[in-house]
């Protein structure tokens, strides 16, 4: 395949970017869209130009660190991929193809298509764990969970924290990561004891981090390679509004 | 509670709850014109002369649900302009339909309609003659009272006019159907299986809405063009209105 890709360069956090269109032949339908831009990275090597820095790690759609707003479409037009298990099969011979960094405030650009997502890591560190205490392992089944509950923190906790769900919204609302991280253990007896401050300060630090206000679009669970779900942003609403009935009355 | 980004869709749910629940009483009350000039008139009476109290307090309760959805909804955008500066060169979606992606523009455009239509039946401004409009059918006791029916009759005789009113309830219609099942979302009263019954409930109710409100404007401009005969030919001669108004002045004078 020949394709035109049309890139984000940006030199540094605070230059100004822009695009930057390259032609790249030869591209195999077979290969993924990553190891396509690890071969134009080869061309403008060996053309003595700088190469385009992206995100990646594991490549099996697993680690959340792979990101790119291709075609518009955050980890690209596929429903349920990230953008290292987007195949190149999915694109024209011939194709223009737009790639930019996940655009939102609160995700600065570092270089290039490489963003800074620690504002999620700041979310997590402000209710997405547990305080117990670490004695020796407690045992298996001790703690009698439904099947349905289990299934659905489950759900919840195959987010991988990746940040489409921020890029594709218009609004560069973090609500579907923040209502995952706290729904899967919101959801479940360990998490119950701190279910209030969590849903409270996992939002606080979510709207300090400079995220937008959720208008309930529904583009991020399309754009989610998880498939995490709306109902968990619709959890940490009611969640949330509990805590702070209780706060109030209390 | 109402000061983080989740306290903003509450009040935006909230306060969309509340007009919700009046546009439905609104529209019931409207299509009492197609029941005729008596029974318009004795409803509109009717609710004129509550208490004071109860009367005031809805129409500020009202308001307040107006202001509070409004503002909300304005510094919601003005926010989410900030957290998302930089545009994507190719802007797509997967999912999102225009209602909800227009929210701002249909609710703009229904600001602009709500003070339109107070100005022009409510407080009238804007043909002041229409509060000279007197008469004692549909009045209770026989003393004359606000000729609502006529008012109505007059008012939707101007085309310009009554497309305005179907145009606007048409963005209801747009504004109700993604507002309806935002609601529920907002406020964490929806699970996946609900979902889909919740958003055909969101989008029957909004065409119920949009019928029930068009349905007078575009029955009297039908009459005025000669499509069909809903109401007393009588009052779209241009002598009745005249009539009206000066039995008035002369009972005015008198
Ligand atoms: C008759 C009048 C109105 C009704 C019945 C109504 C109803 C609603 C409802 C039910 C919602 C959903 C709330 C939620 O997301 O939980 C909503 C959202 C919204 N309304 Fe209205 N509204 C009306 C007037 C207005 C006006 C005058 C404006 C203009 C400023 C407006 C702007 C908005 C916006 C921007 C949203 C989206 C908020 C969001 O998606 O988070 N609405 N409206
Ligand atoms: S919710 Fe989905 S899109 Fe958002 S960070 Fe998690 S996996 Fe990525
Ligand atoms: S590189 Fe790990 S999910 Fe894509």
């Amino acid at each position: 395949m020949k394709l035109t890709l049309k890139i984000w360069r940006q030199n540094g956090p605070s230059a100004n970017g822009s695009f930057e269109s390259h032609t790249l032949d030869g591209v195999s339908e077979d290969s993924s869209f990553l190891e396509m831009l690890d071969q134009l990275n080869e061309q403008l090597l060996g053309e003595g130009k700088e190469p385009v820095a992206f995100d990646h790690d594991c490549r099996e759609g697993i680690c959340g660190t792979c990101s790119l707003t291709i075609n518009g479409h955050a980890h690209g037009p596929e429903d349920s991929t990230t953008t290292c298990q987007l195949h190149m099969r999915k694109f024209r011979d011939g194709e223009t193809v737009t790639i930019e960094p996940f655009r939102a405030n609160a995700f600065p650009i570092v270089r290039d298509l490489i963003v800074d997502r620690s504002a999620f890591d700041r979310i997590v560190q402000s209710g997405g764990f547990i305080s117990v205490r670490t004695g020796s392992a407690p045992d298996g089944n001790a703690i009698p969970i439904s099947k349905v509950d289990a299934d659905n923190a489950m759900d919840a906790a195959a987010c991988i924290g990746c940040g489409a769900c921020v890029a594709s919204c218009k609004n560069a609302s973090a609500m579907l990561f923040t209502s995952a991280k706290a729904a899967h253990l919101n959801l479940l007896p360990q998490g119950q004891a701190e279910k209030d401050e969590r849903a409270i300060n996992m939002v606080k630090t979510m709207d300090e981090a400079g995220f937008g206000n959720c208008r309930n679009y529904g583009e991020c669970s399309a754009a989610c390679p998880k498939d995490i779900s709306l109902d968990y942003i619709a959890k940490l609403n009611r969640d949330h509004a509990k805590a702070k009935l209780k706060k109030i009355f209390s | 509670m109402f000061s983080s980004s989740l306290g903003k869709k509450y009040l935006m749910a909230l306060s969309g709850l509340v007009l919700i629940g009046f546009v439905f009483v609104h529209m019931a009350g409207n299509l009492q014109v197609l029941l005729g000039q008596a029974q318009i008139n004795a409803y509109a009476h009717s609710l004129q002369s509550l208490p004071w109290f109860i009367l005031w307090g809805s129409r500020l309760f009202l308001l307040a649900a107006v202001l509070i959805h409004a503002f909300t909804a304005y510094s919601l955008i003005v926010e989410n302009r900030k957290a998302r500066p930089n545009l994507n060169e190719i802007e797509a979606t997967k999912r999102a339909g225009l209602a909800s992606l227009r929210m701002g523009l249909t609710g703009s455009i229904l600001l602009a309609f709500i003070v339109f239509h107070l100005l022009h039946f409510t407080i009238r401004t804007i043909y002041p003659e229409y509060a000279e409009m007197m008469t004692t059918v549909g009045s209770p006791d026989g003393t004359e009272i606000h000729d609502a029916f006529l008012m109505v009759i007059s008012g939707f005789k101007h085309d310009v006019i009554s497309v305005f009113y179907v145009v606007a309830m048409g963005m209801l219609c747009a504004h109700l159907s993604h507002g309806f099942s935002s609601v529920f979302q907002s406020l964490g009263l929806r699970s996946e299986s609900w979902r889909a019954k919740i958003d055909l409930v969101a989008i029957g109710y909004a065409w119920i809405i949009f019928v029930g409100f068009s349905i007078v404007p575009l029955s009297v401009l039908a009459q005025k063009h000669g499509i069909y005969e809903f109401y007393d030919p009588s009052f779209f001669s241009q002598e009745v209105e005249e009539k009206s108004l000066s039995t008035n002045l002369l009972n005015n004078e008198s």
